[in-house]
């Protein structure tokens, strides 16, 4: 091994730095594990039951851990790459570096338009939580859900205005109070402390697989829903104190903390709530995890589940708000979209263009489009995001191998993660067909059109030269 | 008009609160500094500034 400076002009892309305003570095593990976990856990609170009725309980169960593997596998090839690519942008960022500027702006799309469709599909929920509340407290009239769907987008995009360290410290604290709900409702009725009301054998009895295997395939779409999101760690990168050591902490600690309340909200709910009711998401059970609380006959668990709901719906938008601002930001300093969104606050030292030229698109979406095709268009923008990960580390460990370059965690048992992602992607990709399929094949044409208005007009724009600023040794075979 | 009505009133006029903190506070700012600051924000600082990458010869 060799001492390498750095700042060599015969290293491979160190870009001139001169920033005089850039984002602040204030972070740590917990903010990065309130950033992943606040994001998904609404997932948890309401959606993964449309998977009960794709194929049963039992098919919930296989689809939230095979979904588990998957997003295991998403996290610790997440953790590997970013701690070594530590900037904001994420998946982006490390797109830009690996693969190459078409793969990049098509990632940096797929990030902004899953966080985007998120955060509106999370207000409206917000919204809907409003009307609930408004009705069991004798309000008569229908209550206008706007008013308060509006205020979850701009509150949250204010704050994230004003700086990340408060942003993040607010998720920090409504996703652990959201947690912890989940394992005192598993407590509270599952017999550990007390009597329990489980009846998972008599719920089951003849409804083991009502659709057979086709109905676990179908499911897996929604089993995404347990971790749909946790990936969006990475966006921190640049405002952690320590990428190396705080972005793997956080990323791993958030998978295992979702697993966990994964399986005690499969656990929780489908051994209360009779899986027809359970799996129609519509017209049944809309917030499982509330409504088995309100069967535990226990004012307070009612209302911890209320606020539990409540806060993971907040957490989540307040997440997406922080990563799609962060990702639109990333694209507009590289002249990927225009350099105007490159620009950072020089007091609050947030990305605060990126951040107020979202609200209103989320505001489009969350006032004007049905909430299924907002959160299907979200999903498998997710998913093609998911498809890019395992190319990337292949291509990653093979351009830059172990002894090239020092890295802040490194995966296990490569390349079988980044095979199993890749086959899972593959099986859930025909899962989505099964269902969503028109959307599917549209979503499909309109990166196709994004990536052809690249490639032939907005190319000629980007700063080629500076766009690729990490100190690493120049990738092998080149 | 009950309690619910009042606080739909109050969401309307905190939304435009927020909005128009944001936006005040936008504008003053571009205005009080170049575009040159603004942008400024270049990737890769940490690691060209304090980390020290090692590789085999």
């Amino acid at each position: 091994m060799t001492q390498v400076d750095i700042t060599s002009k015969t290293m491979d892309g160190m870009g001139p730095h001169g920033t005089r305003v850039g984002l602040l570095r204030v972070l740590g593990p917990a903010h990065v594990w309130a950033l992943g976990v606040g994001i998904v856990l609404v997932g948890e609170y309401m959606g993964w039951n449309f998977a009960v009725g794709k194929g049963g309980a039992y098919a919930a169960l296989i689809a939230c851990w095979f979904a588990g593997i998957l997003y295991t596998c998403v996290a610790m090839i997440d953790s590997e790459v970013t701690s070594t690519v530590a900037s904001a942008g994420g998946q982006y960022t490390q797109a830009k570096h690996i693969i190459g500027p078409l793969m990049a702006f098509n990632v940096g799309l797929y990030l902004v338009f899953a966080y985007t469709m998120l955060e509106a599909a999370n207000a409206i929920t917000a919204g809907y939580l409003f009307s609930v509340v408004a009705t069991m407290s004798g309000h008569e009239a229908a209550l206008d859900q706007r008013p308060f769907i509006i205020l979850v987008i701009m509150f949250l995009a204010w704050l994230n205005y004003r700086g990340v360290l408060a942003t993040l410290t607010f998720n920090l604290v409504i996703t652990a109070i959201a947690f912890v709900a989940i394992l005192v409702l598993f407590l509270a009725t599952s017999g550990v402390v007390g009597a329990g009301i489980m009846e998972h054998a008599a719920l089951f009895e003849g409804h083991e697989l009502p659709y057979g295997w086709i109905g676990v395939l179908a499911a897996m779409h929604f089993g995404l829903w347990y971790y749909l999101g946790i990936e969006g760690t990475t966006q921190a990168a640049e405002e952690v104190r320590s990428p190396a050591r705080a972005l793997p902490f956080g990323t791993l600690a958030g998978i295992m903390t979702l697993v966990i309340a994964a399986t005690l909200t499969w656990y929780v709910c489908s051994g209360i709530l009779p899986w027809e009711f359970l799996g129609d998401g519509v017209n049944g059970s809309v917030a499982p995890l509330f409504d088995a609380a309100r069967l535990a006959d226990s004012t307070a668990l009612v209302w911890l589940l209320g606020f539990g709901t409540l806060f993971a719906t907040l957490a989540s938008a307040n997440g997406c708000i922080n990563d799609a601002s962060r990702a639109w930001f990333a694209m507009g300093r590289d002249k990927y979209l225009p350099g105007w969104f490159g620009a950072v606050h020089p007091r609050y030292r947030t990305p605060y263009r990126a951040i107020v030229f979202l609200v209103p698109i989320a505001l489009v979406f969350a006032l004007g489009a049905p909430l299924d095709q907002v959160i299907t268009f979200s999903i498998l923008s997710g998913l093609l995001g998911y498809t890019f990960m395992p190319l990337n580390i292949i291509l990653f460990r093979r351009k830059w191998p172990l002894s090239s370059i020092k890295r802040g965690y490194e995966h296990p048992f490569h390349p079988l993660p980044a095979i199993t992602l890749l086959a899972l992607c593959a099986i859930t990709f025909f899962a989505v067909f099964l269902g969503y399929g028109t959307q599917l094949i549209a979503m499909v044409g309109f990166y196709i059109v994004a990536s052809l208005w690249f490639h032939f007009w907005r190319y000629r724009f980007v700063n080629r030269g500076a766009q690729f600023t990490m100190p690493w040794p120049k990738p092998q075979g080149y | 008009m009950d309690l619910w009505t009042y606080l739909e009133y109050a969401a309307w006029a905190l939304s435009a609160l927020f909005g128009l903190h944001m936006l005040v506070d936008w504008l003053t700012t571009d205005s009080r500094f170049s575009e040159e600051v603004l942008t400024s924000s270049r990737e890769g600082e940490l690691e060209a500034l304090s980390e020290e990458q090692k590789v085999t010869s």
